[in-house]
């Protein structure tokens, strides 16, 4: 899993099979979370990307759990809401690039 | 009551909003605030109950958390007490995991956390009516048998089910199930991996998805999260709550100042002394009086205030202000401390130990005393009373609402300039993750509404009691003493120490377009804001003693020019007039340097603002 697709074709319309980071997903975007990585090259957490990848684990986002993208803010569509499960989480863009979501057929 | 029976501590544990301080209070009969954020349960709070059997149950209400992989200061101490790390506390001898019957996976995970621990454990369900309304199906005996522990389903708010729990506690206590052997250690991801897979597992077999799931909670989302809807209707909210503040509380402030101005008039004809007579009815009842006034608008903010934690928006409010407080540098639960700290920066600061990294802490402890607190209302509320006419904009609108609606938004503004430039001086370093469940909304219970509003007229009324009370003696007597010399030609309080102290400082105040009368009112109103007004309303009582003048406004706009007032307006919106915060800034950070930090340049900004603005107003023909 070392190549992971940008979301596809100009229309926006996904695939199946399609892989996106949680970070480059749109509203109304819905799959299962394929993989839980610690290896984000951003630098904006204060933390290291082991203790991000706990900290997202904590809250539910682990291999296998359902997961929609159902709101998103006003500026740079930052932070989003996902509905995790039964959950409904926010957080910020920047924080979900470890994140893998295998997209449903639409 | 049996005496022979020991004496056991309980210690209530679980995810933030699953109950745990309703538990709380309906098993200790304890007045505690009750909210629907994530994480705002700061301080350790710990009530007594009898249980069924009679014996004393110490009941330890712990910070919500995800883990006991503690991240947060807060979450720390819900680590420590569990594993008996505090100094100087016993660890608990049965632990209650509290669980959203609604939302079990993440608290599953706790609990088998809870269970390496090796203390005996009971399982209380709450929310189950919620639980049962929505038709889910939970098989109890299989769920026990699954984790090891009792259960127990409970409505936390109707104090539903709390006598089956204490019985739970007691067959523990009894059965004399010792501590078994603590084998936890912080889980690696892999572990956490597991045990998630453990939990899904478990909620699999044993939990039914409801026949009626919550449908209301997206519904109303997607108007109050929408993008431009949800920031319209945040800053409606908040406009509306400002407007009420002061639209609303009219009658009820007319109403005590009525009754203060009839009080001091009947009590003085009591009072054969003439000096005595001065002191209770010019420096007692009216100190008190001025302040007391306020009370009617500070019930209505906080009632704002929790009627809007329990509906569980605060959550939405972080949410939507994420991006703008980020930009400013702040995290974004600090939301919540500043959104407190509109009522009072002392618990507002004491709630940023939510926030986990210091340099995102520390920031939001030094602006937070930028936000309009309750105690500048009555400050705000005379000057512009007194300065502002009370005409309507566009017909909708009072001139006075949106003066005010303006001096809290000037200070939020500031104090997203602060946290920026803080954080470039300080700290380029980065900002913590921000990751935040969104609650489900729930119904206020009218009930647990009102007894908040209670303990917080309560808290007003003993502040304006205890700090304000003897401050106003003491203003009394600094300005009454010394008397005039023979034959004097000006007002009585020239003369007095007030007059002196005034006289001294003013020339450093003067730039800014203060009077020694105003001067000196600074100097009280270092105790609590409100004391300045409590002050100005001696000073002038004493100084205009014979023609007794009624409101204090009125002469306030006598006394000053425009550009004087519009100056101290803008003063109090940045001066640091309140030792108690420097205290509690002091206590938080463990250290001077912020406190002296923030007294500096709140300083600094409040003589620079009310110079600019100052100088602003009389050239336009304020002065
Ligand atoms: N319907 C219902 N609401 C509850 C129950 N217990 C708590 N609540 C509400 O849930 C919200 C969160 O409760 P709180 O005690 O602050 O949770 P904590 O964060 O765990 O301390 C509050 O609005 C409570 O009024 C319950 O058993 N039933
Ligand atoms: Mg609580």
């Amino acid at each position: 899993m070392n190549n992971i697709s940008t979301r596809p074709g100009a229309d926006g319309a996904a695939t199946e099979g399609a892989v996106v980071r949680l970070c480059d997903a749109s509203m109304g975007d819905a799959g299962t979370i394929l993989e839980v990585r610690a290896e984000s090259h951003s630098t904006a957490h204060g933390v290291g990307v082991e203790e991000l990848q706990r900290r997202l684990l904590e809250f539910g986002f682990v291999e296998g759990a359902r997961i929609e993208v159902i709101h998103e803010g006003a500026f740079g569509r930052d932070p989003i809401a996902v509905r995790l499960d039964d959950m409904r989480v926010a957080l910020r863009r920047r924080d979900a690039e470890d994140v893998l979501v295998l997209l449903d057929k639409r | 009551m049996n005496q022979t029976l020991s004496p056991a501590r309980v210690a209530l544990v679980g995810n933030p909003n699953s109950g745990k301080t309703a538990l709380f209070n309906a098993l200790t009969g304890a007045r505690q605030k009750v909210a629907n954020y994530a994480g705002v349960t700061v301080e350790r709070k710990e009530g007594v109950v009898t249980s069924p059997a009679g014996r004393q149950l110490m009941v330890l209400d712990l910070p919500g958390t995800y883990s006991l992989r503690a991240r947060s200061p807060d979450e720390a101490v819900t680590r420590d007490a569990v594993l008996g790390r505090l100094a100087g506390e016993v660890p608990p001898e049965i632990v209650i995991c509290v669980a959203d019957a609604t939302n079990l996976r993440l608290v599953l995970r706790l609990a088998m956390e809870l269970k390496q621990v090796g203390r005996p454990m009971v399982l209380a369900l709450n929310m189950y009516d919620i639980a049962q309304r929505q038709g889910l199906r939970i098989d109890l005996e299989g769920l026990s048998r699954e984790i090891g522990a009792p259960i127990v389903t409970t409505v936390a708010t109707r104090k539903r089910g709390i006598e089956d729990l204490l019985a739970q506690v007691d067959a523990l206590v009894e059965a004399g199930h010792l501590a078994g052997e603590n084998v936890w250690r912080e889980p690696n991801a892999a572990e956490i991996r597991q045990a998630h897979a453990e939990a899904q597992r478990i909620v699999r077999t044993y939990v039914r998805p409801p026949e009626h799931p919550d449908t209301w909670t997206g519904r109303i989302d997607s108007v109050l999260l929408h993008p431009v809807a949800g920031l319209a209707i945040l800053f409606g909210l908040l406009f509306l709550m400002f407007q009420a503040v002061f639209t609303w509380a009219g009658p009820a402030m007319d109403a005590i100042e009525a009754l203060f101005g009839w009080l001091g008039a009947a009590v003085a004809q009591y009072i054969p002394n003439e000096l005595l007579q001065s002191l209770v009815a010019d420096g007692l009842i009216a100190g008190v009086g001025s302040v007391l006034v306020f009370l009617p608008q500070i019930l209505i903010l906080f009632f704002f205030i929790i009627l809007l934690e329990d509906l569980g928006y605060m959550a939405r409010a972080a949410f939507l202000m994420d991006k703008i407080m980020g930009g400013a540098g702040l995290h974004g639960r600090a939301f919540i401390p500043l959104l407190s700290s509109f009522a009072c920066a002392i618990p507002g600061i004491m709630s940023t130990r939510v926030i986990d990294s210091k340099p995102d802490r520390i920031t939001t402890i030094l602006v937070a005393p930028l936000m309009t607190c309750s105690a500048r209302i009555p400050v705000y509320t005379l000057i512009i009373g007194a300065f502002i006419p009370n005409t309507q904009v566009w017909g909708l609108f009072s001139l006075q609402g949106l003066v005010m609606f303006g001096l809290y938004a000037t200070g939020i503004v500031s104090a997203l300039v602060v946290s920026f430039i803080t954080r470039r001086i300080f700290w380029r370093s980065t900002v913590e993750p921000f990751l935040m469940e969104l609650p489900t909304y729930k119904l206020p219970e009218p009930k647990s509404v009102l007894r908040n509003l209670l303990v917080r007229a309560q808290i007003f009324i003993n502040r304006a009691g205890r700090i304000i009370l003897p401050m106003m003696i003491l203003i009394w007597v600094l300005s009454t003493f010394p008397y005039p010399p023979e034959g004097a030609a000006g007002p009585a309080i020239d003369y007095s120490f007030a007059g002196i102290i005034g006289n001294f400082i003013q020339p450093l105040l003067a730039p800014i377009g203060f009077n020694w009368q105003m001067s000196i009112a600074l100097i009280p109103g270092m105790a609590a804001r409100e004391v300045a007004v409590a002050t100005l309303g001696t000073v002038y009582a004493v100084g205009d003693a014979e023609n007794n003048i009624g409101a204090l406004a009125t002469t306030l706009s006598q006394h000053w020019s425009v550009a004087t007032g519009l100056s101290f307006l803008t003063w109090y919106i940045f001066a640091p007039q309140c030792a108690p915060t420097l205290g509690v800034v002091k206590r938080e950070t463990n250290s001077w340097v912020w406190p002296t930090v923030m007294f500096v340049y709140m300083v600094a900004l409040a003589y620079i603002a009310s110079f600019i603005v100052y100088r602003t107003a009389v050239a336009l023909g304020g002065g």
